[in-house]
């Protein structure tokens, strides 16, 4: 019998029920990525939201801490969720469980590959962020019907890092490599406007926090959550969607040419 | 088997760096044959594989697979075929069950279908009672075993198989002799690579010696025999360091003497006559044995060296 397959991205589907099939038993381990960001909401934006009480956003609204504080750890917590699955699972998979070699064996192909991993890194970044969401809705510090919208535009920040990681992760060789991700998102998560409004930094930096990806996430999320939405959105998604196209097509290359040898 | 050509190569070449792995080889294997490579270590059996099975691209030279170019074609290619890599690379972080389905989905089969091929399979691979368990902790042979097994999910015209009862234990190993005959009676064209001579015996129509990425023998197993050695081969063995003393006495008894560390093989047409005729001369090894020709010793011919080291 001959089994007649579409060549390109109908297979993407099966690449990721391969990652829901593999992770049925391991549930838990998906829970994790939500603690953090939940922790950084409590003890920054209702402890430090208790000193602080109100700040002025770049659009000039005063507004409670914890509420100017909330989505950006959205935006922080749909990061590393991509981050820790694209950077640190992917490049297990590729490198050492070899599984991809066994995918590209059958008409799967190196963009079905990439296509799959980063649709993967969407489903669970949009996982995580309705549940921070569902966390801040009951604490009280999401009040604007934009809100639902912030989890699809945590989503992009999940395809924007999801991609760029897998693609940085090709490029890696030891795990000692893998740790230098930190060195990377660390100061993205300090210096995005994250914390504290773009305007509070000099000029010169603003510019640099600008060129930043987590920034348009960040800027994209407290938009949304706040209420505080415009034409200018835009910039900012479609920043992410640039980044994530990207970084799929550099994948999908990379990995023909690291496996198809 | 039929005049239909499956796969055809020539002049096909592979290198990594400077490195000749596949030597501008010909090839033609037809549909519903059973076709080997045979080699020693390194001779480019698996890279050669891998370029059949579109997994490698062809460094120059020409390779047609079921009448299409694996450079515009691979994944329609691969659809019909059946590999099962020298390596294991099973999922482990799926159970044994959820490797065969997660596989067949990858070919665009359906849940149900993919359902029902496993349960088959699962009995040939006789692992049915570890469906639900992890890879990780199978045994080697269990690993290779659902390896091939998994291979078969897609129910391919071709099978290209790198190596497929090495781990294995002879119980094993006969059960995929049996299943790769039937496979055979059905159609199905097995491509084989091995080191071991009577399982190139057994399954092989026809088959190619290569060393160093050439191909230096081609044909049946029978018509290589007959070509590249003798009916008969005797086996000499002596004490150590006495070898050397006796292989003048050798002279001119059978056709050819082989030299190895730890005998010499006698090549005869009646090798209970070479072995009486040894007796006369005076040459007494601790042991003797005469057996039939085997490829072992078509390879030896051909290149000086034992096959399996
Ligand atoms: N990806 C690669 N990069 C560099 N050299 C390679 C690569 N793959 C194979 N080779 C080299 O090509 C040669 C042929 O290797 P190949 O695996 O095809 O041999 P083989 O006949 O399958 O041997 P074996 O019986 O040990 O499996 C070897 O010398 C090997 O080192
Ligand atoms: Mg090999």
């Amino acid at each position: 019998m001959t089994v007649t397959a579409t060549p390109s991205l109908g297979l993407a589907r099966f690449v990721l029920l391969r990652n829901v099939t593999a992770f049925r038993r391991a549930w838990i381990l998906l829970l994790s990525g939500l603690v953090e960001p939940v922790f950084y909401l409590f003890s920054i934006g209702v402890g430090l939201g208790a000193l602080i009480r109100t700040v002025t956003t770049d659009s000039g609204a005063v507004v409670p801490y914890a509420e100017f504080v909330a989505p950006a750890l959205l935006a922080v917590s749909a990061m590393n969720g991509a981050v820790a699955d694209s950077v640190y699972n992917f490049y297990f998979k590729l490198k050492h469980a070899k599984v991809y070699d066994a995918m590209l064996a059958t008409p799967v192909s190196p963009r079905d590959v990439a296509v799959g991993e980063v649709s993967w890194s969407l489903l669970r970044g949009a996982l995580y962020s309705s549940m921070f969401l569902a966390v801040a809705w009951v604490a009280g510090l999401v009040h604007s019907w934009w809100s639902l919208l912030a989890v699809p535009a945590a989503t992009l920040v999940g395809l924007a890092f999801g991609a760029v990681g897998m693609y940085a992760a090709t490029f890696m060789r030891t795990w000692q490599h893998v740790d230098y991700v930190n060195l990377v998102v660390q100061p993205l998560f300090l210096f995005s406007a994250t914390f504290f409004p773009l305007s509070t930094y000099p000029d010169a930096l603003q510019w640099l926090v600008r060129a930043t990806p987590l920034y348009h996430g960040v800027a994209l999320e407290r938009a949304l959550v706040l209420g505080e939405v415009s034409w200018g959105l835009l910039w900012h998604a479609g920043y992410l969607v640039v980044l994530g196209v990207v970084g799929v097509l550099g994948t999908s290359r990379r990995i023909g040419a690291l496996l198809l040898t | 088997m039929t005049d239909e050509v499956l796969l055809s190569a020539r002049g096909l070449t592979k290198t990594f760096g400077d490195f000749v792995a596949v030597d501008g080889i010909d090839v033609e294997v037809r549909r519903g044959e059973a076709f080997g490579f045979l080699g020693p270590n390194g001779a480019g059996k698996s890279s050669t594989m891998r370029m059949v099975g579109c997994v490698s691209p062809v460094t120059s030279g020409e390779l047609t697979i079921l009448g299409l170019d694996p450079a515009v074609d691979g994944p329609r290619i691969r659809a019909r075929l059946g590999v099962c890599p020298q390596k294991d690379i099973l999922d482990e972080d799926l159970s044994v069950e959820e490797n065969l389905w997660v596989y067949g989905r990858f070919f665009g089969l359906t849940r149900a279908e993919v359902r029902r091929r496993a349960e088959d399979l699962l009995e040939f691979a006789q692992l049915t009672e570890r469906r639900g368990d992890r890879v990780e902790p199978l045994s080697g042979g269990m690993k290779r075993r659902l390896t091939i097994a998994r291979s078969l999910m897609n129910d391919p015209e071709v099978l290209l198989l790198d190596e497929p009862t090495t781990g294995l234990d002879p119980q094993a190993r006969h059960v995929l002799w049996d299943r790769l005959f039937r496979l055979k009676r059905e159609g199905v064209t097995l491509i084989i690579t091995t080191h071991y001579m009577d399982e190139a015996e057994q399954l092989c129509d026809r088959l190619v010696v290569m060393d160093h990425g050439r191909i230096v023998a081609e044909g049946s197993p029978r018509a290589l025999i007959e070509t590249h050695s003798t009916r008969e081969v005797v086996e000499l063995r002596f004490a150590v360091d006495e070898q050397e003393r006796h292989l003048d006495a050798l002279d001119g008894v059978g056709e050819r003497v082989e030299v190895l560390p730890d005998r010499l093989l006698v090549y005869a047409d009646d090798g209970d006559a070479a072995l009486a005729e040894l007796g006369g001369r005076g040459v007494h090894p601790l042991s003797s044995l005469v057996r039939r020709s085997t490829l072992e010793d078509v390879f030896l011919t051909l290149t000086g060296r034992t096959l399996v080291d």
